[in-house]
């Protein structure tokens, strides 16, 4: 039960107000804003009334990034300086990057950083500061359209994300000053908006083709609970490899050779995506291309001939599919609807050979490029708290397995794919040499044997192990994966008790003074202060704390002793005190120790929750006995 | 710490130690009681709650995982017995076991090389849900009537089909993608 459940109706401190919260559609073509406004979740468009944003941002010299239909529009025309389809470098390496293709139409800036910068008119930056300016753009809407400032939003990444690029979307949201409650799974949303639209129970499969991924989730849907079975996927998968296929089909037939202009590439690109889309109802289209010699060259693509070329490429989803239904235990046939999801899911032959597969005709009646960002709304409306007495909960797993690298480039499995999170697992370790006090752990996600082929997160170095014989030492390492998927690691010497210090060197993402730096770069160039912003943000955070805390205290004050509540409210006093100082740092040092004067106030009432969580049970079962 | 933290399994969803269980329930028992602690029903409470929440959340997993698992519970049983276990010494099978062993091993090798490999990879797989099944059943009375030692020994045995049953998962699906 949540917190705010537990307290009389009207005794909240503030009753009537509304707390303002979206989700968010951080996609790879297009993305997109929603909010629950008068009980019903909807996408808000911008002023021109467009709901979907082009995922596109184009930098200039000395000027504000441009986002949108009018980047796109100079996609072609300004393509070093256009960056499109950002989604696809998200949490990605430089290495990773050339494997997406040798026709990438970007500059890459030389850094130290692991994270890649593309190198722009307006300076070098990395996918997520691409990114957060996506994201401002939609802040900024949603808070014009609803009139205040959003208390938290939800943004949804492929199911298939692994930590890298789920790290590195929520960094983007931080950097775009967005409260992220959470990181929810497109094909979960997608099924949000679906079960309550449906009010479905029973076994679903949602089918997610987007611009550049590609997510198959089983989800079970009983009384509220969305419990994820199995997801599969492929994170550089989607419409774009469709374009691709008809593009080089295109270079083929016109005689364009592989180191053709920027340019030539922009316009063969968006030719390909053109007769794509208008494959959706015609039998064929002409395409017609201006090259780079000022010539114009023409051709005809027929339906059957596209087939060919995609065939492949769906092949491979169906494939997914099969695995996925396998992890769940799940026969196709068991499936009561597919949910399309997507705008690659529009192209009919996706949809006949998904149905194909499923034996069923999918379900494409709500709008495949707005039910994920619908489904994050609904779920964000109730994290922000709007809805108390909502039973709805997701349950998600995690998209690939969690290991570590042992002797001979091996990898050890700690935590398997489809393990539903949050979850946490130990592993022993112990010393090979006498008087070893450092050890050194390698983080992969993959479900491969070899190191080699599985994706290195993060490298670990333990320091200070006191010194003793060798095999001596117990070193426990404990994976945890939260709500949103991301892992974090902790390291202690059991003989001893050391909690060794942790350096860690994330594989791919950004290091915490990056994002300092580039928090302070954003918000100079917003002409903002930094210590304006600090207090409002721990302002902020000190209403929340105490407010929440004084709806714990009127539900369970029960639970504690006349000496430990007082303290508790001594120290709510002085929090309450110092949020209404100017020193953001005094607020802060408040907020920790009001928090760790709650502690043991937090394990009674969670113990006081889970005797509840199962008091009707026995008194259903008593009755039964009668 | 919580007191829930520290309780075992069973206790902790509310039901007695024994083998037998009843899967509805569990799975209701689950859903309640992650409803009660997900870190989501915490998105607005302190700091000290959302990590009581994750914590909590992820015990009530393990616990669900452990209890759903006929292997995975019937080891929980023993080790709360005081049986240990340790994988790397408890090696010791009887001859007869061994040998059905090597026999079942042998025929999933020989099913790559057969030209209908699924069907005969089916009948394979249900000889060995069957054995599975026989396991569970003599399990659930060697625990019933206590015989801890005999208990351990089949556990290890269900090990190994449960092994062989992944292997030949992992092969029903190399052969169908290959399809």
């Amino acid at each position: 039960m949540a917190l705010l459940q537990i307290s009389e109706p009207g005794q909240s401190t503030k009753p009537h107000e509304r707390r303002l919260a979206a989700g968010i559609d951080l996609g790879t073509t297009n993305s997109l804003i929603a909010s629950v406004r008068s009980g019903q979740a909807d996408t808000l468009p911008d002023a021109e009334g467009r709901h979907l944003l082009p995922s596109v941002v184009r930098y200039q010299h000395d000027q504000a990034a441009q986002v949108g239909v009018e980047a796109r529009a100079m996609a072609a025309q300004d393509p070093l300086n256009t960056i499109v389809s950002v989604k696809r470098f998200m949490g990605r390496g430089l290495s990773d990057i050339k494997h997406l293709g040798s026709r990438l139409p970007y500059e890459f800036a030389e850094t130290e950083s692991v994270v890649p910068r593309f190198h722009t008119a307006a300076g070098n930056f990395s996918a997520i500061e691409i990114s957060a300016d996506i994201l401002r753009v939609l802040r900024d809407r949603a808070e014009q359209t609803l009139g205040d400032e959003l208390q938290g939003v939800v943004i949804t990444v492929p199911a298939y994300f692994d930590d890298a690029q789920r790290q590195a979307t929520k960094d983007a949201g931080k950097l775009a000053g967005l409260n992220v409650l959470r990181l929810l799974n497109e094909p979960t949303a997608a099924a949000v908006a679906y079960g309550l639209d449906k009010a479905a129970e029973g076994v679903i499969a949602v089918y997610d083709l987007g611009g550049g991924t590609f997510d198959i989730s089983i989800l079970r849907l009983h009384k509220g609970v969305f419990e994820v079975m199995a997801t599969g996927g492929d994170t550089a998968l989607g419409g774009d490899d469709f374009d691709q296929a008809i593009a080089q089909w295109l270079m083929q037939q016109a005689g364009i050779q592989d180191d053709t202009s920027h340019h030539q590439l922009r316009r063969l690109m968006q030719a390909a995506c053109s007769a794509k889309e208008a494959l959706t109802d015609a039998e064929q289209t002409t395409i017609s291309l201006e090259l780079d010699n000022g010539k114009h060259w023409q051709a005809e693509l027929t339906r059957e001939q596209f087939k060919q070329l995609v065939d492949p490429l769906i092949q491979k989803t169906v494939i997914t599919c099969r695995r996925a239904l396998r992890d769940a235990q799940v026969d196709a046939s068991e499936v009561q609807a597919v949910v399309m999801v997507g705008g690659s899911t529009r192209v009919p032959r996706v949809r006949e050979k998904i149905g194909e597969f499923f034996g069923q005709t999918p379900l494409t009646d709500i709008d495949p490029d707005k039910v994920v960002a619908i489904g994050a709304a609904v779920q964000a409306d109730v994290l922000v708290g709007n809805k108390p007495d909502d039973e709805m909960l997701l349950l998600d797993v995690i998209p690939l397995s969690l290991g570590l690298e042992t002797m001979g480039g091996l990898v050890e499995k700690i935590i398997p794919r489809n393990t539903t999170i949050p979850v946490a697992r130990a592993q022993d370790f112990t010393t090979y040499k006498d008087g070893q006090t450092a050890m050194s752990i390698h983080v992969l996600q993959g479900e491969r044997e070899l190191v080699s082929d599985c994706r290195s997160l993060g490298r670990f170095a333990l320091h200070g192990i006191p010194p003793m014989v060798a095999g001596a030492a117990r070193i426990r390492v404990t994976f945890q994966v939260d709500a949103d998927g991301l892992l974090s690691v902790m390291a202690r010497e059991e003989t001893t008790g050391v909690e060794s210090g942790i350096q860690i060197k994330p594989s791919y993402g950004l290091t915490d003074t990056e994002i300092e730096t580039m928090l302070r770069d954003s918000i100079a160039h917003a002409h903002d202060d930094v210590d304006a912003r600090n207090l409002r943000e721990q302002q902020v955070e000190a209403d929340r704390v105490i407010e929440a805390l004084q709806v714990a205290l009127r539900a369970d004050a029960d639970l504690l002793s006349e000496s430990e509540r007082a303290a508790i409210e001594a120290s709510m006093q002085a929090l309450a005190e110092a949020r209404n100082g100017t020193d953001h740092r005094a607020i802060k040092s408040a907020i920790e120790h009001l928090n760790e004067i709650t502690t043991e106030f937090a394990a009674r009432r969670m113990d006081s929750t889970i005797k509840r969580a199962l008091a009707g049970h026995r008194v259903d079962e008593i009755k039964l006995q009668d | 710490m919580t007191a829930a933290s520290t309780q075992n399994y069973f206790e902790l969803f509310d039901l007695p130690v024994a083998f037998e269980i009843d899967n509805a329930s569990l799975a209701e028992r689950y859903r309640d009681l992650q409803r009660a602690a997900h870190p989501d029903r915490y998105a607005n409470a302190t700091e000290r709650e959302r990590r009581e929440a994750m914590q909590m959340a992820a015990n009530i997993n393990e616990a669900f995982q452990t209890l759903k698992s006929p292997l995975q519970r019937a080891r929980y049983i023993l080790q709360l017995k005081g049986v240990d276990f340790d994988d790397q010494k408890d090696t010791s099978f009887d001859s007869e076991f061994l040998m059905e062993q090597i026999e079942l091993r042998e025929a999933l090798a020989e099913v790559r090389d057969d030209p209908n490999a699924l069907s005969r990879l089916n009948t394979l797989m249900q000889d060995i849900n069957a054995r599975i099944t026989d396991m569970q059943d003599d399990l659930a009375k060697a625990l019933g009537s206590e015989d801890l030692t005999e208990a351990k020994a089949m556990v290890h045995k269900l090990q190994f089909l449960h092994k062989l049953r992944v292997e030949s998962e992992n092969l029903e699906a190399e052969l169908a993608d290959a399809l």
